[in-house]
């Protein structure tokens, strides 16, 4: 019997499989479809502390194997989603969540950070410092080990539970950033977010995103987030969270060889809404073919 | 929402760069008009939200404009092909408002929602009449289907081409009295239809979508109730709740 069971920072999850913040909301508009308690876990949409709207549409553009989105972190606001979203989540999932945080400032994410900390069902705090559609937050404090290393270090001061920091692939230096987040005492790493990108309208000759940028997700990430899981491997001892274009249980398996815990599937969920479901449906299968008895013991195969 | 497979019984040309494309399958459920249905398109990463046209018997009829690489790739469809559909998408429209009398107004692409609704709301026995607008006489459609329904038919193209000369609105001033409106076009039209309309009414929108089905917040706009997503809350928005965007 296939054993896809994998540990992340101290919980054990039932397979790697993990929806990736901002595919799948707080989880109902899934499990209409399937039972989402089969996930690993999931990662619930991008939290700030203040309600955002997110920025101007059109926010998705179509891409050769993937698409661009610049939603711009649209969120009803950290207490809403306390009051709110959380109660209608736990009548759908009964196991840890994954809360994704992000901010405009230090302050922003520590406040946003310690209220979903005490939130019971809350099993890991993920800290977004790699959205690349806001503008004077986000992907600026994953840009640069210091900056990163000071926003981790305030807010593991506050925060109990396993704390997960996302990366932006939209550096030099990954493997760096990852190593100042270790070094803040940050629990994991999951990366890669988005890869900025544009599309231009050839018949009105301008940006097709009201953004004019945006974040490109898909199966053409599968290549570049693979080279940085691997990378991030060598530098770091925390474990990775891995995501970046996973589409299928062979994408999973590549994954964990490059290093990676678990893995986080976000734009296959937008085209396929089972595409989660049917992952961990041929994980065994595709377990047995490769022979590989327990899925925990690939991570960092490869290396 | 739910996955179907489909297959392609017809896909034909009929106004310019206009077609209509009937597809088998199971259509239970799918009567409520103004929803649409998502298309998984061989080579495309994201799926083609079309609103339905018309349901009858074991068939869905869609009606599209090819308007970039997907829907081209559409047009070429066989008879035979199968689609992967996501089915049942969006509000709808909200049939028990229309009063007695209702004026339904569709221009260009979003004419084909409003044949369902006319036909619904002809079988609840309403006097209906319908104005759509086009450019020009080479991509008129439907005029015929929606006469042989019994209902009024008026049509306005902005070049004079054929009937009415100008927009829907022009056509609007000639309806008389009417209880509610139903709305579905560009979003120009529809703001020229919210003003120049004293009746309440629903308005269906367009956006550029990611997933269609409510997860991804990529087709978001602000209303008076908060912000809604077009493809999950909408496409179908109250008049009395939109908010119109400010002019870049």
């Amino acid at each position: 019997m296939a054993d896809t069971r994998v540990a992340l920072c101290g919980i054990t999850l039932d397979n790697p499989v993990i929806p990736a913040s901002g595919t799948f909301g707080y989880g109902y508009e899934f499990a209409k479809f399937y039972d989402i308690n089969r996930l690993g876990t999931f990662s619930f949409k991008g939290t700030t502390k203040e309600p955002r709207f997110g920025n101007a549409t059109p926010r998705i553009a179509e891409c050769p194997s993937g698409l661009l989105n610049c939603v711009g972190l649209q969120n009803p606001g950290v207490n809403a989603v306390i009051s709110d979203e959380l109660p209608k989540l736990k009548k759908v999932f009964r196991k840890p969540v994954m809360a994704n945080v992000s901010g405009f400032s230090t302050e922003e994410y520590v406040y946003t950070a310690s209220l979903l900390d005490k939130e019971e069902q809350v099993g890991w705090i993920e800290l977004n410092i790699s959205c690349p559609n806001v503008h004077g937050g986000g992907m600026a404090f994953g840009t640069s080990p210091k900056m990163a290393y000071e926003v981790v270090a305030a807010v593991r001061k506050e925060v109990k539970k396993p704390l997960i920091v996302k990366l932006s692939p939209n550096v030099t230096d990954i493997a760096s950033v990852a190593a100042a987040c270790e070094s803040a005492d940050a629990d994991g790493i999951s990366l890669i977010n988005t890869v900025l990108g544009m599309r231009i309208n050839l018949k009105t000759r301008k940006p097709l995103l009201a953004n004019i940028t945006g974040g490109l997700s898909g199966p053409a990430l599968l290549p570049i987030a693979l080279r940085m899981i691997y990378q991030v491997y060598e530098a770091v001892k925390i474990p990775i969270i891995g995501m970046g274009g996973i589409s299928c249980a062979e994408d999973v398996v590549e994954a964990m060889l490059a290093g990676a815990t678990a893995v986080e599937i976000g734009a296959a969920n937008l085209v396929n809404p089972y595409a989660c479901r049917d992952i961990i449906e041929a994980l065994p299968e595709t377990m047995e073919k490769y022979k590989i008895n327990k899925l925990a013991e690939i991570t960092g195969g490869a290396h | 929402m739910e996955e179907r497979i489909f297959t392609v019984k017809s896909n034909k040309l009929i106004a310019r760069d206009v077609y209509e494309i009937k597809l088998s399958g199971d259509i239970s459920g799918m009567q409520r008009p103004g929803q649409f249905v998502n298309i998984k398109l061989d080579g495309f990463y994201l799926r083609r939200p079309i609103s339905v046209c018309d349901i009858s018997a074991d068939s869905l009829t869609l009606i599209y404009k090819t308007v970039g690489n997907g829907t081209e790739y559409m047009s070429t469809l066989q008879e035979g092909k199968k689609l992967d559909l996501l089915t049942m998408l969006g509000n709808g429209y909200d049939i028990s408002k229309s009063g007695s009398s209702p004026l339904l107004i569709g221009g260009g692409c979003g004419v084909p929602p409003l044949y369902l609704l006319a036909k619904t709301l002809v079988a609840e026995g309403k006097s209906v009449t319908i104005i759509t607008g086009f450019n020009t006489k080479s991509e008129m459609f439907y005029k015929n289907e929606f006469k042989s329904l019994g209902i009024r038919t008026l049509v306005a193209t902005a070049d004079g081409s054929y009937g009415a000369k100008g927009f829907v609105t022009d056509a609007m001033v000639k309806c008389g009295d009417f209880s509610y409106t139903y709305a579905c076009g560009p979003e120009p039209m529809l703001k020229a239809v919210y003003y120049a309309s004293k009746a309440s009414g629903q308005y269906s929108f367009e956006e550029r979508m990611g997933c269609g089905f409510g997860a991804c917040m990529g087709c978001s706009c602000k209303t008076l109730y908060g912000s809604k997503r077009i493809c999950k809350d909408g496409p179908v928005l109250e008049k009395e709740e939109i908010i119109w965007p400010t002019q870049e």
